[in-house]
């Protein structure tokens, strides 16, 4: 049996008030909020956040794949999943595939990920999906999106939900796209995206499933419809002969918005989390088509709840501007500031430093045990040369020494807030905080770790790690 | 191991104008330091026999070649030498050294920084303190840490471990401020000379929390020069030679970055460089036998830990020092008679004999409106690098 056994979300700490966007244009005051990404954030570093959640307490050396999708991947050549397993420190045979191309991606994965496992090429395969995407500023499709990532682990062993069947249809349609070369999605004509598109798509292919599937809508206990917006929602449910009120899954409209490909994963995720043993879940994804699949939770699902994971990330926030979004996203021009040219990174060094940089790995001396980052071939407190075991710190907690909040470092968000912080088991690392209040910050904080963009200079985006809140 | 004390004397120094020097290149400044110096020791550019030029940034990569075209020196031996910071203290040192080993009688030392060609009102690369912040050199690293943000780091902490209220540990730093800047006003050749108040300081736009615009040292050009000979030959030149007594260096292996065990409430490169200065000129009671410091005060936090770091006061209590005007001009133990780097700027590879320059003329009681009576030893402390990693040059000095 092959399903679903672990998973994970990312939602973004900034949201963004509708109400703030249609007062900046004097529009519609739309209600309820939408996740906003930070200025250090991207699909990449999102996606790594909702693994690392969804990997807790699992060994990476078990994970033998994983099939990241998304629809706003940083890179046209150059694969995002292989930076995302040198991030989560997979091992180096574990098979990395980026899908990509529609807002089906992330139940595609999965269907790979079901197919991988049932034929025995993987055991454990890990699926991300997560997405950025942008609006026009002032249109409705700012208003809609909002920014996440999702992630599940597919395998055969101790399973939360077991995935009991999978019916899919594919369907050409221009309703909602985007040209790799423009940056802003366009869809068009509402009703005919509306009536020949998602309301046509969706109750057909869910009846469909059903009948395959041999099941009522009464036998469902709750159908977690990726949607845009509560209305689709709605109406879709309805055709398909579901009671929406009472079975369909809260679509996140007024928390997050649409997040694009990962809103199905998030989606599922929240399910699972509201879930009891034995329960129906029927899983529909829309995209250029439609991705139906049947589920049935286990006892599993007790242990992996309490955890509270989504509903602990989106109860985790704080607002942002409309002002700073339209900065953070560079859809207005500023001033530059006086600085000098940021230095050109090295593909060479940072190709030699991976270990240390992408899966942040200091040193443990093995004769005096002192934690160090980074990596210290000679120990910074018993002299021990090259006697050292490389020690992970991204899943560590640390506390702030001191800190400063810095308005002459160039930053979209200032001030730069910096600490020196020191780790739960030892050693001490130079960071930036991120995703923080400036009143909050104390000496003695705790923090914990999360993976960000730094430097972006000749098409070579460096990330590393920041340092939050823990939340 | 021998002391460098009492064999080598200083006879000559120069010190350019520091400020925005519109009007002058690298080379002039350069050109008026020097030619400053040589006229002060009564000297021909022919007698120099080795030169040490110090520069952090301006004419990279290499200015010994074109010093020797600047100066029209006569293929005589040029070394350029870069200490971060600490750049100008080190091009002393060396050449002191080299005087010393006796292989050069006449030695010149040159500090020279060119800030304000770069068109940026800051320093002109976008991280001052790569590599220490990041896995390695231009890899993993954050582009977010600038000088006043590293520098507040301190102060926060001192502030935190000694329990001081925002405001009173920020009171406390204005009051350092408006000494220097008092100071600064009888300095002819300061950058900025006006008195400032400890109302102005607090007011100040925030530059990196809790330092204000104030509490931050300027952007400056400038050049100091320094002629050093043998002890036995100083009386040749003039009648007030100036001796080495001791010439330090620590270089910190940046654990305020790495290791739990730093506080960031003291420079431990600081305490050791200090320690080894006054071993090393026989001082055992510096805040009794110092009779007046230039120390780094880049930041007004800087200054204060300073006062900690080398034994001027005790740990956590230089509060009470500068309530009780210890460093001023007319206190106890005066501290940047001149205005310091706050009145100067910062001129990188130029600072540090810039402050050997004023306890020189301390020193020969030719300070004028702010000089010191009967100055004893003095002592320069030049900071380069970060509170978490630095390489501080302590030199001492005396009649």
């Amino acid at each position: 049996m092959v399903g679903i056994t672990s998973y994970g979300v990312y939602i973004p700490y900034y949201r963004l008030n509708r109400a703030e966007i249609g007062q900046y244009w004097g529009g519609f005051q739309v209600p309820g909020e939408k996740a906003v990404a930070n200025f250090d954030e991207d699909t990449v570093t999102m996606g790594v956040e909702a693994c690392r959640e969804c990997l807790k307490g699992i060994p990476e050396e078990e994970i033998d794949a994983l099939y990241f999708s998304s629809t706003t991947f940083p890179y046209a050549e150059k694969q995002s999943s292989a930076l995302v397993a040198a991030a989560l420190d997979l091992h180096r045979n574990a098979r990395t595939t980026d899908i990509s191309g529609t807002l089906r991606s992330g139940s595609d994965a999965v269907q790979l990920a079901i197919d991988a496992v049932a034929g025995s090429s993987g055991r454990n395969v890990l699926v991300c999906a997560s997405d950025l995407r942008l609006g026009l500023p002032n249109g409705s499709k700012e208003l809609e999106f909002g920014d996440g990532a999702g992630a599940l682990l597919i395998g055969d062993s101790d399973l939360i939900a077991t995935i009991d069947g999978v019916y899919t249809v594919n369907n050409e349609i221009f309703d909602v796209y985007r040209r790799a070369d423009e940056r802003f999605v366009r869809s068009w004509e509402d009703r005919f995206v509306r009536e020949r598109g998602y309301m046509k798509v969706v109750p057909e292919t869910v009846t469909a499933a059903m009948s395959e599937f041999k099941l009522e809508p009464s036998d469902v206990t709750r159908v977690v419809m990726q949607a845009p917006n509560p209305v689709y929602l709605k109406g879709a449910a309805k055709a398909a002969g579901f009671d929406a009120k009472a079975q369909a899954v809260d679509p996140l409209w007024g928390m997050t918005g649409n997040m694009g490909s990962a809103h199905p994963l998030v989606l599922m995720a929240a399910a699972l989390e509201g879930s009891n043993p034995g329960d129906r879940l029927l899983w529909v994804t829309y995209g250029d088509g439609c991705d139906v699949m049947a589920l049935t939770v286990t006892d599993r699902i007790a242990e992996i709840r309490e955890k509270q994971a989504v509903t602990r990330m989106i109860g985790s926030k704080a607002l942002t501007t409309y002002q700073k979004y339209l900065r953070w996203r560079n859809l207005i021009a500023t001033e530059p500031p006086m600085r000098p040219r940021e230095e050109p990174a090295s593909a060479v060094a940072l190709n030699r430093d991976r270990k240390c940089g992408l899966a942040l790995y200091g040193s443990r001396c093995d004769r005096c045990g002192s934690i160090q980052y980074p990596v210290q071939r000679i120990c910074m407190d018993c002299g021990a040369k090259d006697d050292f075991t490389y020690y992970p710190f991204a899943d560590k907690q640390g506390k702030i020494v001191t800190f400063s909040h810095d308005n002459l470092a160039v930053s979209p968000d200032p001030p730069t807030t910096l600490a020196a912080v020191d780790f739960e088991e030892g050693g001490r690392i130079m960071m930036d905080i991120t995703d923080r209040d400036p009143s909050e910050i104390a000496v003695g904080l705790p923090l914990e770790m999360t993976f960000r963009k730094f430097r972006n200079t000749e098409g070579i985006q460096v990330y590393w790690w920041k340092s939050r809140p823990v939340r | 191991m021998e002391s460098i004390k009492d064999k080598v004397a200083v006879v000559g120094m120069g010190c350019t104008k520091f400020g925005e020097n519109w009007d002058q290149s690298f080379d002039d400044l350069v050109i008026d330091a020097v030619y400053e110096a040589y006229e002060d020791a009564g000297i021909e550019p022919k007698d120099v026999q080795g030169v040490w030029i110090g520069s952090y940034w301006s004419d990279l990569p290499a200015p010994s070649q074109p010093l020797a075209t600047t100066l029209k020196l006569d293929y005589k031996p040029i070394t350029r030498l870069e200490n971060m910071c600490a750049t100008a203290s080190d091009t002393f040192r060396n050449a002191a050294y080299a005087v010393a080993s006796g292989v050069c009688d006449i030695a010149l030392a040159i500090g020279a920084e060119k800030l304000k060609d770069s068109g940026y009102s800051g320093l002109p690369t976008d991280d001052i303190a790569m590599g220490l912040v990041s896995t390695a050199p231009n890899t993993f690293r954050s582009r977010n840490f600038t000088a006043p943000g590293h520098f507040a780091m301190m102060a926060t902490s001192y502030f935190n471990k000694y329990g001081l209220t925002p405001e009173e540990g920020r009171t406390m730093l204005a009051k350092i401020m408006v000494k220097n800047h008092h100071n600064g006003t009888l300095s002819p050749k300061a950058h900025f000379r006006r008195e400032i108040t400890v109302e102005q300081v607090l007011k100040a736009p925030m530059i990196a929390w809790p330092l204000g615009l104030l509490d931050c040292c300027g952007v400056s050009d400038g050049a100091a020069a320094a002629i050093l000979v043998r002890k036995d030959m100083a009386k040749d030149f003039r009648a007030d030679p100036v001796y080495i007594k001791a010439l330090q260096i620590a270089v910190g292996p940046s654990e305020g970055y790495m290791n739990p065990k730093h506080d960031w409430t003291m420079v431990k490169e600081t305490h050791r460089a200090g320690q080894a200065a006054y071993a090393e000129a026989g001082v055992t009671n510096p805040r009794k036998e110092i009779s007046m410091a230039e120390v780094h005060d880049c930041f007004s936090i800087t200054e204060a830990i300073i006062y900690e770091d080398l034994q001027f006061s005790q740990r956590g209590r230089c509060r009470e020092d500068i309530d009780a005007g210890t460093f001023e001009l007319t206190g106890e133990l005066p501290v940047n008679m001149d205005g310091g780097l706050k009145c100067f700027g910062h001129p990188i590879g130029a600072s540090g004999l810039r402050m050997i320059y004023e306890l020189y003329k301390q020193i020969q009681g030719k300070a004028g409106p702010r000089q010191v009576e009967n100055p004893g030893l003095g002592l320069a402390h030049n900071l380069g690098g970060t509170p978490g990693g630095a390489t501080i040059a302590v030199s001492i000095v005396g009649p």
